[in-house]
């Protein structure tokens, strides 16, 4: 296998390709929000509960790659807990990961997407749950495409 | 019967490398390669005789002018049409059933009508539909496919469903996911004898099937040139005449009149009243170099490859542990298409490993979502043959399949 085709499909995102965390409706949500990719026909749905300002709870339920839903389902684990600044934040830097492929060193599993980078097409699978996670903090219900962001 | 291996080397983009490995080409579906002979007509129009058709009076625009209608003339014999004039040169497929939906659909459509489809139809032979529909309150109704991976056309469903209220019946020759033939004289037939007319997507038939539109007994047949060797940019619209003659145009403009004042104007009979504006002609002069070049091989034979390599590669595919196969089953008529899914690996992430092995093949709803949606997936991995495809890109194929899913555990 090709060191390209090695570095974007790690051990991580295997792993979380196989065995999702957090996959599933959340009955408790009191935000959802829905993704999709009308190109490759990716869906993502996110269900989170905030508590105050603080993600309390949170899942995803849908299809796709194995890079759009490992990425999915290692946000979940990134996200719960967090403020949605932090959140906002958070997915900056992972934008910054999967568009240079520049990983810092404390930004620990979120850096297994780096090998995303070259492979341009490839991009949207890995915001697809991105999206679909900040659509729902703001309270936006309306489906989040990834044919109206720029990445 | 053609030495197939020989012909490749008419095709200049097949001899190349990708991640240095020999370029196996399975995404025929979406467009086929060029030969030499169309890209050399192509370069010849443009060095010799580019000029704008029709209103010169020069010498390049004669013989522009008569290249031009010599390519309707020949794709007028390449379909067997009556006449050239039944030939509307169009951007493709796409275009060309948009021009019968809004041209023919606006003028013929009304409230309570029925629009009869399939349930296997690409977008492109359902959204236009859908917008006629919405614009003039017609409905639209589908003919099922039988079986859990859509084997077959229901033949007595369509009879049914091909009621009083049907203006209109469209349908696919040959599906881009499934691999299905449909049986399309047939169909022609039933509509026919209940005055129905037919609209036939032969997207992915053309250039692989014999294809003669009267025998056939349709009323409209579209396709596209760069599904079979041609340009991209340029396709067809067969009508017959006088279903053409008496639509209002698609689109006004400069060409596809006869008379113009400032408030009102006439138009030219068809095929021009329905080609406004300057036409593709460069395209269609070497479209008409890919028929020749798809006739010198023969029509019967293409067909007869398509269904050996598929049968090739129904067999084989077969072999790989947890593989879905979409359309008919193995020993059954089949096209040169071929859609598979795997529970546990994602066609995109298929495709993306087939392509380091230089092998292009297609993953995604193959604008089919609906039935995509009815038979339970999202996707699906496609691969599609032509005339340069040899029995070793089958074996590439499987092999590649074997490594990927191993990778992703299945195997």
């Amino acid at each position: 296998m090709s060191a390209d085709l090695t570095e974007l499909y790690q051990q991580v995102i295997l792993d979380h390709n196989k065995r999702p965390r957090n996959r599933g409706k959340l009955p408790t949500a009191n935000r959802v929000a829905h993704g999709d990719n009308p190109t490759c026909g990716d869906q993502c749905s996110v269900y989170l509960r905030l508590d105050g300002d603080k993600i309390a709870e949170i899942t995803f339920d849908g299809s796709g790659c194995a890079i759009s839903q490992a990425s999915a389902s290692l946000m979940t684990t990134q996200l719960k807990g967090k403020s949605p600044e932090e959140a906002e934040k958070l997915y900056n830097e992972f934008h910054h990961i999967v568009t240079t492929g520049e990983a810092p060193e404390e930004i620990s599993d979120l850096g297994a997407f780096a090998g995303v980078h070259t492979f341009p097409a490839r991009i949207k699978c890995a915001t697809l749950g991105w999206h679909a996670a900040l659509n729902a903090l703001k309270n936006d219900p309306s489906t989040t495409t990834t044919e109206s962001h720029t990445d | 019967m053609p030495n197939w291996t020989q012909l490749r080397d008419d095709f200049p983009t097949l001899h190349q490398q990708v991640n240095g490995k020999p370029l196996v080409y399975l995404d025929n579906a979406a467009t086929a390669h060029k030969p030499r002979s169309v890209i050399d007509t192509l370069t010849r129009f443009y060095e010799r005789d580019n000029s704008n058709v029709h209103r010169g009076l020069h010498a390049l625009s004669n013989r522009a002018t008569e290249a031009f209608e010599g390519a309707r003339a020949r794709l007028a014999r390449f379909i067997n049409a009556a006449d050239p004039a039944e030939i509307v040169f169009t951007r493709g497929t796409t275009e060309s059933i948009n021009l019968v939906a809004s041209s023919w659909g606006g003028a013929n459509l009304k409230p309570g009508d029925t629009i009869l489809l399939t349930e296997i139809e690409h977008h492109s032979n359902l959204v236009p539909w859908q917008l006629i529909a919405q614009r003039t309150g017609a409905q639209l109704r589908f003919v099922p496919f039988t079986g859990e991976n859509a084997e077959g056309l229901d033949l007595a469903a369509a009879e049914k469903l091909l009621s009083p209220d049907v203006k209109l019946f469209a349908f696919t020759h040959a599906s881009n996911t499934l691999g299905t033939i449909t049986p399309a004289f047939e169909l022609c037939s039933l509509a026919r004898a209940r005055g129905i007319v037919t609209v036939i997507d032969g997207a992915q038939s053309i250039g692989h099937l014999p294809v003669d539109v009267r025998s056939l007994g349709c009323d409209f047949y579209a396709f596209s040139g760069h599904k079979m060797l041609g340009p991209t940019g340029i396709g067809v619209l067969y009508g017959r005449q006088k279903l053409l003659d008496a639509m209002p145009p698609y689109q006004g403009g400069g060409g596809m009149i006869s008379v113009v004042d400032y408030q009102a104007s006439r138009w030219k009979p068809s095929p021009e009243r329905f080609e406004a504006g300057t036409p593709n002609f460069g395209d269609a002069v070497a479209l008409a170099a890919a028929c020749d070049y798809i006739d010198q091989v023969g029509r019967e034979a293409i067909a007869q490859h398509d269904a050996e390599l598929s049968a090739y590669a129904m067999e084989q595919l077969s072999t790989l542990p947890g593989i879905r196969i979409l359309g008919p089953r193995r020993g059954e008529k089949r096209s040169g298409v071929i859609s598979f899914s795997f529970e546990g690996v994602h066609a995109h992430d298929i495709v993306t490993f087939a392509d380091e092995d230089a092998i292009a093949l297609r993953g995604g709803h193959h604008c089919n979502q609906p039935l995509m949606k009815k038979l339970g997936l999202t996707s699906t991995t496609r691969a599609s043959f032509y005339l340069y495809n040899t029995p070793a890109d089958v074996d590439a194929l499987v092999k590649s399949l074997h490594r990927i899913i191993k990778f992703f555990g299945v195997e």
